[in-house]
């Protein structure tokens, strides 16, 4: 079944108990951070910050107005990182969140290229592309242990919600309804239909790409990048480095429908 | 609370000022979003735009200070209502439930912003007891009612004239807030007065810490008396709690004017128990029954209290307390009066050398109390000083703060590291009055022990010491103290503090059975019934189901709640004279005629309503209160009977708006190192407030690396306006500083914060967090160097909230 989160940003009060959630189920390292004239922090996702809030501050009708969006991976349908991956580290659990093989990724960036929200970061000092796994990282899989991914558990409003894909996808709309009739005209439930559908869908209560930075028509990576990826490969002398073989059987064997489920 | 979190969800108009709920209550979120999600509206009046007034459907930003002014627009609003349209407001409960019709002496008289004379005191203005005897009922303890509320001596009358003052035009002009915002407030929230409908009102720190904290609160009072907003569901007046158990901390007396259960602490003066209880206006003597009233009785349910104090002295000194010597009524401290042992009053007698040691629990004066630099230098004075805490604080370390010579100091500091919650077991006591038991998790760290075995150690050897000492002052109170905990539980506690049966040795059922003839015990009345022989420890039950037959999310078999698990208090206000719910949605409780019993929640009293009832036995819903209805207007105050604007005690206005009389003329004053700025070096409003990512002084907090991630740095928060004119970019380091100190910070510049027209005159304002000092993983500098030593006119309760600023960008 395809399981999905719905952020509804109406129901946000950016306490970020899900930023701080995320970094402990997945046992990160807080980052050195500076106060630079706003509660944001930090600055950017990282391989250490799968997830964080941003704060915008914006006028609308005259109308001051504070609003928190959530920052982290979508889990695309059709996910750029996991198609242009070189070595098919990058694959989709049963349920359709993109997951990073740490065993398989080699570190090459490809996937913090293609990503059309730049999510993916390298881990530089372990050589590895990180980003939230919808907390199905190996050893630390919250889904096979019946439990919804940290940041849901933990939000107090409701704002975010795990659950069936379909259904979530009818309580996004409904709210998306509700927000039209209610004075927000370019209400819209982001991930619906956006790279085939996304794991993680915003309702909205104005403009994607006008109010929230967000790509109106995201588009999945090509084979181009795959090509300019080698290309750099080629470069850096490490072709002969990599048994490659083998990565290209196991790309082969995930495009054939075979992929397993993270953590197992 | 006079409700409860959950509560919330039933509101159809949640009305948060004074406090930033979204950001330092985020799991009321979980309820309001509810509430909003039923089509309820939030309203949120903060001086800053904050993540609260994100979710708000109106938000009107006011000067920091005003609220009186605000609330008391808003009341005049509602009256100016009542008048026009009475259909839409509850009449009945107006007239029947609350001191609306009850006439008031005909020599009351308010004049320039003062009801009253004043005669100076050390450090505050007080009414003489003869004009406080103005502010009473005509009639005495047999007040008379009209209900046609038109006696020009009526409560309702009074309060007419009173607020006829406070029209919108004067409003905006002192509050700053626009007009037609303030407008749109009233407008929503006076909907909540037509029967069936519900408004809450959520108020924090903002609300009270000021002097005239009271007043504000007591405004609301009025506000939602007036709207038959209290004894409801999705109603009442909630104090959002700034800690986990700082709801129980009160309840058990933390604070210097109460025993256990709201008892009185006894003064200098108190000849006997009697003597004690008639001053503390918990005695027969203080029922008043009104007249002409649809009920005939005032349960004046304190009058119980010499029960509940013998019983209390009874689980304190044992077999020693006995109907000879008032069950050692007289081995109490009794307090000198004028003396103030507030927080403020304490740092004042250390200060000036009257206190030479100082245990300090839990708390962190150096950065958490006001005018931090002079607490700092009054602890110096002390001869020893105990911390206790979870942390190394910055009280702890005050000898070796930055910029001082340890050498200097000669204060001998201990330290007793205590445990966390997790390391302990006990009950928390939350903002809506539940007590929740926990247990312990992991053994304690180090050396640290829970404080329950701190405490009981430390008496135990205290004891030995007063042993060994016959000239000991005060040693046979020591002496008889029953204190035989060789091993503390906080289990045994709990029994203790519910009470026993002595001659049975069994639990109390509840407070309703203790006796004043010393047969029973109880170490706080209001916690009987938290712990019976047929229930076991009812605080640890964890029944998940809403056993409320409408399911209004009482949840009464979770956790136990004071008094006697009534989840809504004043709840027989919640229906009519018949006992019919006013809103059959959201029924609290409601009378069943045919088995002649309430149902629903824990009744206020399990009496018939009054129009059921017999004569003689109709008792009015307000049973805490003598008079039996709700004090729209409260005699009971320092400063009047009514609130009355008055401007902090640093303010940029030269004058109060209202009247000749600038500040409340009753306000805690304080002397120690405490200068006063004046708006021509200090033009700024400032004021203080807590962030989501950071708890008090920081002390648990500031040791989180994540979260100082999220709110690394001490920041000062003001408009775009401000920030041209002082050639400040976002992100500049700036120095704020107060007529007391400077503190350091990272300028953030925002359009949540705009400069407001008061009077004409153009205000800006400034807003500083005050969770940094000098202890800890990260530092920063402490809002509190900047606060003013002054307090609350009833509570001295801190003016952190409005005082005087400059800023200046560092290069």
């Amino acid at each position: 079944m395809s399981k999905a989160i719905l952020f509804d940003l109406t129901k946000c009060t950016a306490c970020r108990g899900c930023q701080v959630a995320c970094k402990q189920w997945n046992e990160h390292k807080a980052e050195e951070t500076s106060n630079q004239g706003s509660f944001e922090n930090p600055k950017e996702l990282s391989a250490e910050t799968w997830l964080k809030m941003r704060f915008i501050e914006t006028e609308r009708n005259g109308k001051f107005d504070w609003l928190f969006l959530r920052r982290a991976c979508l889990h695309c349908e059709e996910a750029s990182c996991a198609v242009v991956c070189p070595v098919g580290a990058i694959f989709k659990t049963e349920d359709g969140f993109v997951h990073i093989d740490q065993e398989w990724c080699i570190g090459c960036g490809t996937c913090t290229q293609a990503c059309p929200f730049h999510v993916p970061h390298i881990d530089h000092h372990a050589g590895l592309a990180m980003k939230c796994s919808a907390c199905t990282s190996v050893g630390y899989n919250r889904l096979d242990a019946g439990l919804k991914p940290a940041c849901v558990s933990t939000c107090p409003t409701g704002a975010l919600t795990f659950g069936d894909r379909d259904e979530l996808v009818s309580a996004g709309r409904a709210q998306v309804d509700k927000l039209k009739a209610n004075g927000h005209p370019n209400a819209y439930l982001y991930g619906e239909n956006e790279l085939g559908g996304l794991h993680v869908m915003y309702v909205l209560d104005d403009s994607p790409s006008a109010v929230y930075g967000l790509p109106d028509d995201p588009k999945v990576a090509t084979a181009d990048v795959v090509g300019k990826w080698l290309s750099g490969l080629v470069t850096a002398g490490v072709l002969t480095a990599l048994p490659f073989w083998l990565v290209f059987k196991r790309k082969q064997e995930l495009a054939g429908g075979s992929g397993k489920k993270g953590g197992a | 609370m006079t409700n409860h979190w959950i509560d919330l969800r039933n509101s159809d108009c949640v009305f948060i000022i004074g406090s930033n709920a979204a950001e330092n209550h985020p799991i009321s979120f979980k309820w309001i979003t509810q509430a909003k999600e039923r089509g309820a509206k939030l309203i949120s009046v903060d001086p800053r735009f904050t993540r609260t007034s994100s979710k708000a459907d109106i938000y009107a930003p006011m000067r920091s200070g005003t609220d009186i002014a605000f609330i008391g627009g808003m009341i005049n609003y509602v009256i100016n209502d009542i008048e026009q349209n009475p259909a839409n407001y509850n009449m009945e409960y107006i007239t029947q439930y609350t001191n609306a019709a009850l006439i008031i002496k005909s020599d009351f008289e308010f004049n320039n912003g003062l009801f009253g004379e004043i005669e100076q005191k050390e450090f505050n203005g007080a009414y003489t007891a003869a004009s406080k005897s103005t502010w009473g009922y005509a009639g005495g303890n047999a007040p008379t009612a009209d209900l046609t509320l038109k006696d020009p001596n009526c409560v309702f009358q009074l309060m007419k004239k009173h607020y006829s003052r406070y029209d919108a035009e004067t409003v905006s002009k002192i509050t700053g807030t626009p007009k037609e915002d303030f407008l749109r407030v009233c407008q929503a929230y006076a909907e909540t007065g037509k029967k069936g409908k519900a408004g809450t009102i959520c108020y924090a720190m903002g609300a009270t810490q000021h002097t005239y904290g009271v007043q504000n609160i007591r405004g609301y009072a009025i506000l939602q008396l007036l709207l038959a907003n209290m004894g409801v569901a999705g109603g009442g007046i909630n104090a959002l709690r700034g800690t986990s158990n700082v709801q129980g901390s009160t309840d058990m007396c933390l604070l210097e004017h109460i025993l256990p259960g709201y008892l009185n602490v006894p003064v200098e003066g108190d000849a006997d128990l009697d003597s004690y209880l008639r001053r503390s206006a918990k005695h027969p003597a203080s029922t008043v029954t009104p007249v002409g009233l649809a009920g005939d009785t005032s349960a004046n349910w304190w009058q119980n209290a010499r029960k509940y104090i013998v019983s209390l002295l009874k689980a304190w000194y044992g077999d020693a307390a006995t109907a000879e010597n008032e069950f050692g009524f007289h081995w109490l401290p009794k307090k000198k009066p004028g003396v103030n042992n507030t927080h403020i009053g304490l740092i004042e007698a250390i200060g000036t050398g009257i206190i030479k040691g100082l245990w300090v629990w839990g708390q962190n004066p150096a950065a958490g109390g006001p005018n931090a630099n002079g607490a700092r230098e009054a602890l110096a004075k002390l001869d020893w000083m105990v911390s206790v805490d979870i942390w190394e604080n910055e009280t702890a370390i005050f000898w070796k703060r930055p910029g001082v010579d340890p050498a200097s100091i000669k204060t001998e500091v201990f330290m007793l590291p205590a445990c966390c919650s997790y390391e302990k077991e006990g009950s928390i006591s939350n903002s809506g009055r539940w007590a929740q038991w926990r247990y312990k998790a992991v053994e304690p760290a180090g050396e640290a022990m829970p404080d329950l075995e701190i405490i009981a150690d430390l008496m135990a050897r205290i004891k030995k010491l007063y042993e060994a000492d016959a000239s000991a002052p005060g040693r046979e109170g020591i002496l008889n103290l029953t204190w035989d905990y060789e091993h503390v539980t906080a289990d045994q506690i709990a029994r203790e503090v519910n009470g026993y049966d002595l001659a049975t040795g069994k639990l109390m059922a509840s407070f309703a059975a203790l006796k004043d003839d010393g047969t029973t015990s109880s170490g706080n009345w209001l916690y009987c019934n938290q712990y019976t022989e047929e229930a076991g420890n009812k605080c640890a039950a964890r029944n998940p189901v809403d056993s409320h037959p409408q399911k209004i999310g009482l949840y009464s078999g979770w956790s136990w709640c004071w008094p006697v698990n009534r989840r809504i208090i004043y709840n027989r206000a919640s229906v009519d004279l018949n006992g019919n719910p006013y809103d059959v949605q959201h029924p609290v409780v409601s009378w069943d005629s045919q088995g002649a019993k309430w149902v629903g929640d824990v009744p206020d009293g399990g009496w018939a309503p009054i129009n059921v009832a017999d004569a003689g036995a109709k008792v009015l819903p307000f049973i805490m209160k003598g008079e039996g209805v709700a004090r729209i207007w409260g005699p009971g105050l320092a400063e009047g009977p009514l609130p009355e604007v008055y401007e902090p005690w640093e303010s940029p206005l030269a004058n109060n708006i209202m009247s000749g009389q600038k500040n409340n003329p009753c306000a805690f004053i304080g002397k120690w190192m405490n200068e006063q700025g004046t708006p021509d070096k200090y033009p700024y409003v400032c004021t203080t407030y807590r962030c989501t990512e950071h708890w008090q002084t920081g002390i648990m907090t500031r040791n989180l690396p994540w979260l100082n991630e999220l709110m690394p740095d001490m920041y000062a928060e003001m408009d775009e306006e401000l920030a041209e004119q002082k050639g400040i970019n976002n992100g500049d380091k700036v120095v704020v500083s107060s007529a007391r100190g400077e503190v350091n910070a990272v300028a953030v510049v925002t359009k949540r914060f705009k400069p407001l027209t008061v009077n004409g005159q153009t205000i800006h304002q400034i807003g500083l967090p005050w969770h940094w000092g000098y202890a800890g993983m990260k530092t920063g500098d402490s809002a509190n160097r900047l606060t003013p030593h002054v307090g609350d006119a009833n509570t001295t309760i801190p003016e952190y909230k409005t005082f005087l600023c400059s800023v200046r960008r560092v290069d």
